[in-house]
């Protein structure tokens, strides 16, 4: 089935014209395509297409993990899953509650997927919903059209996993504290061994902090436990060689907490902090102006209150 | 007038036609000064902000006072012209506050001017303004963690950032934990307003004596920072209360001395 799908691909990289809905995929392990979204803020031209959206399948059912930024382009989403694969797609899971993630939802909700999330999800939609779709439509235009919010039906508690069976293939869920953001969520694939991270790993992008600096340092301890070989970041290439993926990460985190603790203790003033900490010239990050100096404040805030 | 209030009187302003051309700072003008001169404050008055916000609903500010220019200052309105509720705060500075110095985080909802108007002890008014390049800091909550902020709530952290000595002037760094709900997001599911729950008061006093008094509206950020001076005459205990919308009350002391 795979191979078929390969073939189908390399057609279209030799200039046939391409069905207009197909979006670029891999497939990173048996069963697990990755569409990866471009490093990029929301413009009309690609429509919210800034996240990693992922198709994994089992013998009687599919998952799909995120759905991007915008309803077209969750529709574009969608027809690629089903050029992919005949079987229903039973579940989205949203890895967190930003736009580029959630805003194409409702395709698949009115498809008849279940969408699953974070316990707290639902609220985080419900409160920064409509400020998403204002910035959406401010953003990108007429490329927003049509987009709504869909909300989870399926709450995944932090400390107990769900699992769900695809036939034959069982992944299981799990719900982090607050992190890259109050809604973190992962997938695991024990079959493949495949952590799909979502935004719980930036690479190549500069990792945002939406959450708590300190949650999101304990969260990849946490993280290094999961018997993973291969890592699906929300942000970054298809997949990559895990632990290690989280490196750069990591050690962006704990220089921005060293650093930023040693502002505080020297009585340094929020309004001279961002000036005080640029981004040390050996950490490759993309777009790291402005959210470099936001981080700065985001764990300045936080750290004061230790 | 209570900022609240004013904040009412420009959404209502804001949809007469008969205002329709009137500037949302010649309204706030009018409905706190009314027609009184305000001078230019520039040669002593010193307003920081970032030209472009980092974070909207995190924009630190800072106001300084120079001495040796500056009258003796009783009262500041931070005034940003282009929020729903553009008197971010009112601060009123005391014998024991020193020459006066504030710092603290607002949210910005649109590019804006961003005003510190000061009065004297003669009742004359300077203003010195900055233009702030931000969007959408009061619709989005900047609660990044809701279970953290409410459980924490009330909360305080005092720290003297330059060292404790009696007549000296000295800088203190209050933290107050408040989510400071804005009240101007809608609950999807319910499409009611969430409600605003936010610091209305802040007074901090040395031995029973005013250092400072703010008055709060959803123009703070999230958990309300604020640096400010104030000169100790002896060791003693500095106190502060805090009241928000919901009419909440807390207090803390901190006991300040030389440190040993």
């Amino acid at each position: 089935m795979a191979g078929a799908r390969f073939v189908f691909l390399l057609l279209l990289l030799g200039g046939l014209p391409a069905p207009a809905s197909a979006l670029a995929v891999e497939e990173v392990a048996p069963g697990i395509f990755v569409h990866t979204g471009r490093h990029e803020e929301f413009t009309p031209e690609n429509r919210g297409d800034l996240a990693n959206l992922v198709l994994i399948t089992g013998s009687e059912a599919a998952l799909v993990v995120d759905a991007g930024g915008s309803r077209l382009l969750g529709e574009d989403w969608l027809e690629t899953v089903r050029e992919l694969t005949d079987l229903p797609v039973r579940y989205l899971v949203l890895t967190h509650h930003h736009p580029d993630h959630i805003l194409g939802a409702s395709v698949f909700a009115q498809a008849g997927a279940i969408l699953v999330g974070h316990e707290r999800l639902s609220r985080a939609i419900r409160e920064r919903g409509p400020l998403y779709l204002d910035n959406m439509r401010r953003l990108m235009g007429e490329a927003a059209a049509g987009t709504t919010l869909a909300f989870p039906t399926l709450p995944v508690a932090i400390g107990k996993p769900l699992r769900l069976d695809l036939g034959g293939r069982e992944v299981e869920l799990r719900a982090f504290p607050t992190a890259h953001t109050d809604t973190d969520l992962i997938v695991f694939d024990p079959m493949t061994a495949t952590l799909v991270a979502g935004d719980l790993l930036f690479m190549e992008r500069i990792p945002v902090i939406d959450g708590r600096l300190l949650g999101w340092i304990r969260v990849l301890e946490a993280l290094e436990s999961i018997p993973a070989r291969r890592v699906v970041p929300g942000h970054g290439p298809a997949s990559a060689p895990f632990p290690e993926a989280f490196d750069a990460e990591r050690r962006y985190f704990l220089w921005l907490r060293d650093s930023v603790r040693d502002l505080i203790a020297a009585d340094v003033p929020l309004s001279k902090a961002v000036k005080a900490l640029p981004l040390p010239p050996q950490m490759h990050w993309l777009l790291a102006a402005p959210n470099h100096g936001r981080n700065v404040i985001a764990a300045y805030t936080e750290l004061e209150w230790e | 007038m209570r900022p609240s209030v004013l904040f009412l009187l420009c959404t209502a302003f804001a949809a007469s036609p008969a205002f329709a051309d009137e500037d949302n700072w010649s309204i706030v003008r009018e409905a706190l000064f009314e027609g009184r001169e305000i001078r230019d404050g520039s040669s002593f008055l010193q307003l920081e902000a970032p030209v472009r916000a980092l974070d909207a609903a995190v924009v630190p500010v800072r106001i300084a006072v120079d001495p040796e220019h500056a009258p003796r200052i009783r009262t500041l309105w931070l005034v940003i012209d282009e929020n729903p509720a553009p008197v971010a705060g009112v601060f009123h500075f005391f014998p024991k506050s020193g020459a006066p110095l504030l710092e603290t985080r607002v949210r910005v909802n649109a590019y804006t001017d961003i005003r510190a108007i000061v009065e004297d002890e003669k009742g004359t008014l300077y203003m010195a303004s900055r233009f702030v390049k931000a969007a959408g800091g009061c619709s989005a909550p900047a609660l990044k963690d809701k279970e953290v902020a409410m459980a924490r709530l009330g909360k305080m952290k005092f720290k003297l950032t330059t060292p404790f000595s009696v007549g000296k002037p000295a800088v203190a760094k209050l933290k107050i934990a408040h989510p400071n709900y804005t009240g101007l997001q809608i609950d999807q599911y319910t499409r009611q307003w969430i409600p605003p729950d936010y610091v209305t008061k802040v007074e901090v006093t040395f031995e029973s004596e005013p250092v400072l008094e703010v008055e709060g509206d959803i123009s703070l950020s999230e958990d309300p920072t604020f640096l400010f001076g104030f000169v100790p005459d002896r060791p003693g205990e500095l106190r502060v209360r805090v009241v928000d919308s919901s009419e909440r009350v807390f207090e803390r002391s901190w006991t300040l001395g030389p440190a040993s």
